[in-house]
Parts: structure tokens; sequence; C-alpha cells
């Protein structure tokens, strides 16, 4: 290409008067102590918290999920000076990462609480409206960069479409979050009302990776190793890319528009090229796809960049975005994980202007109506 | 390359850190085991701040069943994406051909010494009975 920009991204980045803002798909906020929720949580689900906790759909029974490869899956230096665990400090990610990488929306995807595999469905609703609530007053309200999520279990899909409901009037949230580990895969037909809903809202459907659901995250299995699980995060989101588009979700709501977060990107060509092929050949057995499964995967997906993955050439990662299509893609930095992805650094490709703005700035314009 | 006298060995605690300025690069300064180690301050990877960076042991393994541990202390963990680097001469352990810290020579000299060469400036208060570190960059 000729218009490729070779010279060290660090040389753009200096200029500050053609710096560009970044609009950053993924930053986990903490909750700091869960009394902050009290205000948000009838005292009937305070008490059952305190009394039942957590009843997860996950066989690790009476164990946390952290610490996973450092204490909270966090930097080792986001924990935040004043106390408290690393992202329940506004202040301070304002000075680690809002304000020196210049960024001008930040999307807050909350994890705490376990909040999608809550085996008790009207705890678990209660639990997703506290934290809807609590985005608001705690993070949006108070830095107007920071933009929040309607987060709703699709299993309980009738308390869901409520909450969607309560949020939406309000005007102030830019998607709706449903768990990327549900009870069925994503694109059964159970689910389609919240998807229904977020069509006729215009309101991206956001689906961060993580988190435990019923099934074994692999086709082989319960892995063994945290390396093993972290691996399987890009093979849980294919298989749900899979169910979406094969069971006729994007055919059926054709304006829903849906965004992949964490896990990647480097599966999605491959899984592409493997649901055509077998189009192709069964056809007849899902008469209902009008077109080739990619290109619903190329005109209603979209897909947060980290954890990037990293070639031993940089020229593969290249090619890999162009597969992907650099229309596809938003930038996340998973602020403040230990896989956190530095908005200088992560891409080691060149990447033109244009692509530059795309990627870390207009693909979520675009898609958020920022 | 020019020596610097950056600290007294006892302002740099066991097993910890301390960021120094020099020649426009922070380098940064751990003592373990009562020896001191210098790199510079940034991960080659995605530039995490070192001085963050967990100082574990060198596990390994022959096979699967049977670890061993070694180095304790001196292998640095990045503190973002936990790549390992050796603290000595700031090798990554997962591919030390292509990714490395930069590190530099670190000596540790009695004030007594220090006092006879050329690097009693007014600046270095000596008490003759301390040890200084000096790192080369």
């Amino acid at each position: 290409m000729s218009d490729v920009i070779d010279r060290p991204m660090l040389d753009q980045e200096t200029t500050a008067a053609t710096r560009l803002k970044i609009i950053d798909c993924d930053i986990h906020p903490s909750i700091h102590a869960h009394s902050d929720l009290n205000e948000f949580l009838p005292k009937r689900w305070q008490q059952h918290l305190k009394e039942y906790g957590s009843h997860l759909r996950t066989p690790y029974i009476g164990t946390t999920p952290y610490p996973r490869s450092s204490p909270l899956i966090a930097r080792r230096d986001a924990w935040p000076p004043t106390g408290g665990v690393p992202g329940s400090d506004l202040e301070f990610m304002r000075k680690q990462h809002l304000d020196p990488f210049d960024v001008e929306f930040g999307i807050l995807q909350v994890l705490d609480l376990f909040i999608f595999s809550q085996q008790n469905l009207e705890f678990g609703a209660a639990i997703q409206r506290a934290i809807n609530d609590w985005q608001l007053a705690f993070w949006a309200h108070r830095d107007p960069r920071l933009k929040a999520s309607i987060l709703v279990g699709q299993d309980g899909s009738d308390l869901g479409l409520a909450e969607i409901e309560r949020c939406a009037r309000t005007g102030e949230y830019i998607q709706i979050n449903v768990s990327p580990r549900a009870n069925e895969p994503l694109g059964r037909r159970r689910y389609w009302p919240i998807y229904q809903r977020a069509q006729e809202l215009d309101l991206p459907l956001g689906i961060h990776v993580g988190g435990y659901g019923g099934h074994a995250p692999t086709g082989g299995g319960w892995p063994s190793y945290y390396c093993e699980e972290h691996q399987s995060n890009a093979h849980t989101v294919a298989s749900n890319l899979t169910s979406l588009v094969l069971e006729g979700v994007p055919e059926r709501f054709p304006k829903l528009k849906i965004v992949f977060i964490e896990g990647g990107f480097g599966w999605i060509p491959a899984t592409m090229w493997r649901m055509d092929q077998h189009f192709e050949r069964f056809r007849s057995e899902v008469p209902h796809l009008k077109r080739k499964p990619s290109e619903y995967v190329k005109q209603h997906f979209w897909f947060t960049t980290q954890p990037i993955d990293e070639p031993d050439e940089a020229r593969h990662l290249r090619q890999l975005i162009e597969w992907v299509g650099i229309d596809r893609l938003l930038f996340s930095s998973d602020y403040p994980h230990w896989d956190y992805d530095d908005a200088r650094y992560a891409f080691k490709t060149p990447l033109t202007e244009a692509e530059r703005r795309k990627i870390f700035n207009a693909n979520a314009r675009a898609v958020y109506k920022f | 390359m020019a020596r610097h006298i950056v600290a007294r060995t006892s302002e740099i605690p066991a097993g910890g850190n301390k960021v120094f300025g020099l020649e426009g690069r922070d380098i940064v300064v751990f003592h373990v085991n009562g020896e001191f180690f210098a790199l510079l301050n940034r991960c080659p990877h995605e530039g995490a701040p070192l001085e963050k960076a967990a100082c574990v042991a060198r596990l390994t393994s022959p096979e699967p069943g049977i670890y061993q541990r070694d180095r304790v202390g001196e292998m640095l963990r990045c503190p973002w994406h936990g790549w390992e680097f050796a603290m000595r001469n700031g090798q990554s352990w997962f591919d030390p051909k292509r990714f490395r810290i930069r590190s530099y020579p670190v000596a540790v000299e009695s004030g007594a010494e220090l006092q006879k060469g050329p690097y009693v400036a007014e600046t270095f208060p000596v008490h003759i009975e301390d040890n200084y570190v000096i790192v080369e960059v």
C-alpha cells in the first residue's frame, strides 16, 4: 500500500495538535465497597447477599475465580494510592488512563458480583438493576466521558426486558450487555425478545467474554489451568458468533448491531471461512439464511481489539486486520486488567492515518452514535 | 559510560527498588539477596513500568509433576502482561533472542574508595563508612 506510514507510532503521538482522541470500548470500573450498592439494592436483596451470597453456575464451588494471573486480574500498577481495588477510584483512573491517552469516550464494562452467572434469577436481576444505577451515579454522572451499559441477564428474559425499559427511558445508556455464557447458545429463540427490543431501541448488544456459565468453556471439557481457560475465551466467542449467525439472528433482526468485547479477533477469519464453506454444503438445513454467513458477520458484528493478537511477523497482523475488515474493529484497552493494551504500542504493524482513525475512534463513534 | 552514584545501599531496602532519572532515562535499581541490578524502567513489550514488577523465582520443570525454584527474587514479572525477565542481564525468559530489557552495570563501592577517586563531588555528602550504589550509563 502506498499510503502506509512506516515511521514509529511514537512520532505521531508526540504531536499533540494532531493526536487522535481515543474511544476505549472496554474499561472496568470496580465497586469500592459492597455498601456502595446499598442505596440501589432493596433491603431484601442486601440481606440475601449477606445470608446466601452468590449461587453461581460454576463448578468451583466455594472458591473465587481470583486471583487469576495477578491479584484481581489487575495491572500491578493499577492499585489506587488512596486504597481500594483497581478500577474503583475515578481520580486515579483519570490520572493513569483517561487523561494521558486522551480518551474521548470510555465504555464501562462491569464484572463485579458475577453479574451474569447468578442462578437465582431474581437476585441476579436485583444486582443488575443496582449496578446499572451505580454506573450512572458513581461514574457516568461524575465524568461525562464514561458511558454505561444496561446489564441484563437473558435467562430471566422478562426481568431483563423490564430492566431494558427502565434504563432506556433515561436515555443515558449506550448499549445492552448480555451474558457471554448463558444457559443456551446465544442464537436460541428464547433470547430473541431481548434482541428485538435492542433493535427497536437502536442500542447495540454488547457481549463481554469471561465469567462462568453452566457449561464447560471448551468442547473438550473444563480446563486445568488459567492459561488454558483464558485461551477458551476465543472459542466461546466463536461458538456464540456461529450460533447467532446460523440461527438467524441478524437475518431476523437486520438492524441489530452486536459487539463482541475482549474476545480478540485472530479467530474471526477462519470462523467466517469455515461457516461459508459449510453453508455451501448444508444450505438446505438452514434455508432461513439468505446470505453467506460471512456477509452477516461483516454487516452486523463488531469486535474490540484487546487482547490483541501478536503474530511473529508484523505483516501477518496487518493481513489479519484486512481479513477481519478495518470497519469491524473497535479499540479497547481492558483497563485496569493485567492484559491491558496500550494504545501506542498494541498494534505492532503499520496503519495508515485513516485506518488509525477508524479503529481508535470512528468505528465506535458510528456504532454507538457518539 | 559515565558512572553515577545513585544511592547509599541502605536507601534501597532488600527486596525493594528505586527509580533514578539518569541521562534522560528512568532507570530502576533493584536490591535482591544483597545484590543490586539496574534496568531501564520500561518493559520492551508495551512499556509498562518495571518498578511495579513482581520479583519472583525462576520456576522450571523437567517433566509434569516435578518443579524446581531457583534464582529466587531475581526474576522480574512485568506488572501488565506477566512477561518474565532475568534481572541479572535483562533477558526475557521465554524468548531471550527477541526481547531484552536494557540493563546497566552496577557496582557497590565504599565511601572510602569513592573519596580517592574522581567521584567526590560537592553534591554527594560522602560519609566514608557508607557503601554506595553506582550505576554506569
